[in-house]
């Protein structure tokens, strides 16, 4: 068995973005959050474990009051600290707090380059917080990345995005595609963009790349649904990560409490290192038994692992299917008639609701 | 893009980019916002010289004096891999 290297801490669902886009799960069951001590006892754990890597996110991560004393205790233990973030509360004393407390990087999002199709998509005003938030990160040092989920609304302004993060100085620019899980699902027919987009945003990226050379890294992360082979999901199933939900269960990827009867347990009940070895969720798809064909003899299974078990599950109610991504995949119809639709007339979008406070 | 290694550019790592000890095997990484690199004991030892102050030239003479057998290229070598994975950085001039 391999040892975890990365934890994703998702601190709270509370958000006050509405991202019709948002990877969290569309029904959030009412329980409460994991306290300080919880989370501080998470993190000795996940050190001793062998995690090298804290990434703290939610819903919005500064909605916690305790997110400093966090930062320093990970930071106490050798973490390399990175916080995921609206921006949204990130002004400049919090912003200098946190780094005091040693936050390593940040990653901020941004829903556009245009001020209205940002706070559109977000569905709050909140551009304004966000080009001070990025302000407030860079006057103190910290290393930025701008992050952008792509989607048909935002697809046209990838230079513009680049301009964007140029000028707001940041050290990399991170350009995904939407993940059609939870909420992104739900909005999939008016999110997903045209092969004629995609084409034209690969362009864009590597005009981007040539205008902004060494002083801006992009990261370009490709639409999946465009590809002919599935994604590398998590690096592989409970080999390299764990994410730790808001009341504390404890998963393999952030969208793994959809698959139904997945065995989820909470380190409220078991330690880290007792869920990493044996809790159910953990052990159901590490490494290839769970595998049937085309994964289980295709010479590409220690590539992509099989793709995403997640995606599996919610395209097709059976997450040990080979991910539909695949052109191999029995399956593969169910994307194409996505892709067909892309384009075509769509609902309009839900934005995202926000949990109830507990 | 970035031009070749110079013996007298001034390397250092990119901002967001440290170093720190793997607490299961006590071996250098180097930590970045996405990844993590595991390091030998040479390239831990040049990559802790790479302060920005020191030239190239000023680390293979510094690493020359430690270990035995590491070449001027060795050194050239790791610091322009780290550059083209854009870990680290050079001063010039």
């Amino acid at each position: 068995m391999d040892r975890p290297l990365g934890l994703l801490a998702e601190l709270t669902y509370r958000c006050p973005l509405h991202c019709p886009y948002c990877s969290n799960p569309v029904a959030v069951a009412d329980s409460a959050e994991l306290a300080l001590p919880e989370w501080l006892r998470v993190l000795e754990q996940a050190r001793e474990l062998g995690v090298l890597q804290l990434h703290l996110s939610g819903g919005e991560p500064l909605a916690r009051p305790d997110l400093t004393p966090l930062v320093a205790a990970a930071r106490g233990l050798g973490l390399y600290v990175n916080l995921v973030t609206s921006g949204v509360g990130l002004d400049e004393p919090r912003a200098s707090e946190l780094a005091q407390a040693g936050l390593d990087h940040v990653q901020l999002s941004f829903q556009d380059a245009d001020r209205a199709a940002a706070d559109e998509t977000a569905g709050a005003r909140v551009f304004g917080h966000k080009m001070a938030a990025a302000a407030a990160i860079k006057a103190l040092g910290l290393p930025l990345t701008i992050n952008v989920v792509l989607h048909r609304a935002n697809i046209g302004r990838i230079e513009a995005i680049a301009d964007l993060a140029a000028t707001l100085g940041a050290d990399r620019l991170e350009l995904a595609h939407t993940q059609y899980y939870g909420w992104a699902l739900l909005n999939r027919s008016a999110l997903l963009p045209t092969r004629e987009q995609v084409r034209a945003a690969e362009q864009a990226v590597a005009q981007a790349r040539t205008v902004h050379g060494d002083t801006l890294e992009i990261v370009y992360v490709v639409a999946d649904y465009y590809e002919p082979y599935p994604k590398p999901c998590m690096h592989g199933w409970g080999r390299r990560h764990i994410i730790i939900a808001p009341d504390g269960r404890a998963l393999p990827c952030p969208a793994a409490a959809q698959i139904v009867g997945l065995g989820i347990d909470n380190v409220r009940d078991r330690s880290l290192g007792e869920i990493w070895q044996h809790s159910a969720a953990f052990t159901r798809f590490r490494g290839e038994r769970w595998m049937s064909e085309p994964c289980r003899n295709c010479p590409r299974r220690t590539i992509d692992f099989g793709g995403c078990r997640c995606q599996a599950f919610a395209l097709t109610g059976d997450a040990a299917r080979a991910d539909p991504v695949c052109q191999l995949s029995p399956d593969r119809h169910l994307i194409d008639a996505a892709l067909h639709s892309a384009g075509l007339p769509h609902s309009p979008l839900r934005l995202r609701s926000n949990p109830r406070v507990i | 893009m970035t031009a070749a290694l110079s013996p007298t550019d001034r390397p250092r790592l990119r901002r967001g980019v440290r170093t720190g000890t793997d607490p299961l095997s006590d071996r250098s990484i180097l930590l970045f916002p996405e990844g993590i690199l595991f390091l030998n004991e040479t390239a831990a030892a040049v990559i802790h010289h790479c302060d920005g102050n020191r030239t190239v030239a000023d680390v293979v003479h510094a690493i020359g004096a430690v270990y035995d057998g590491v070449a001027c290229e060795d050194v050239m070598s790791l610091v322009q891999d780290l550059l083209g994975q854009r870990l680290m950085v050079v001063d010039r001039g």
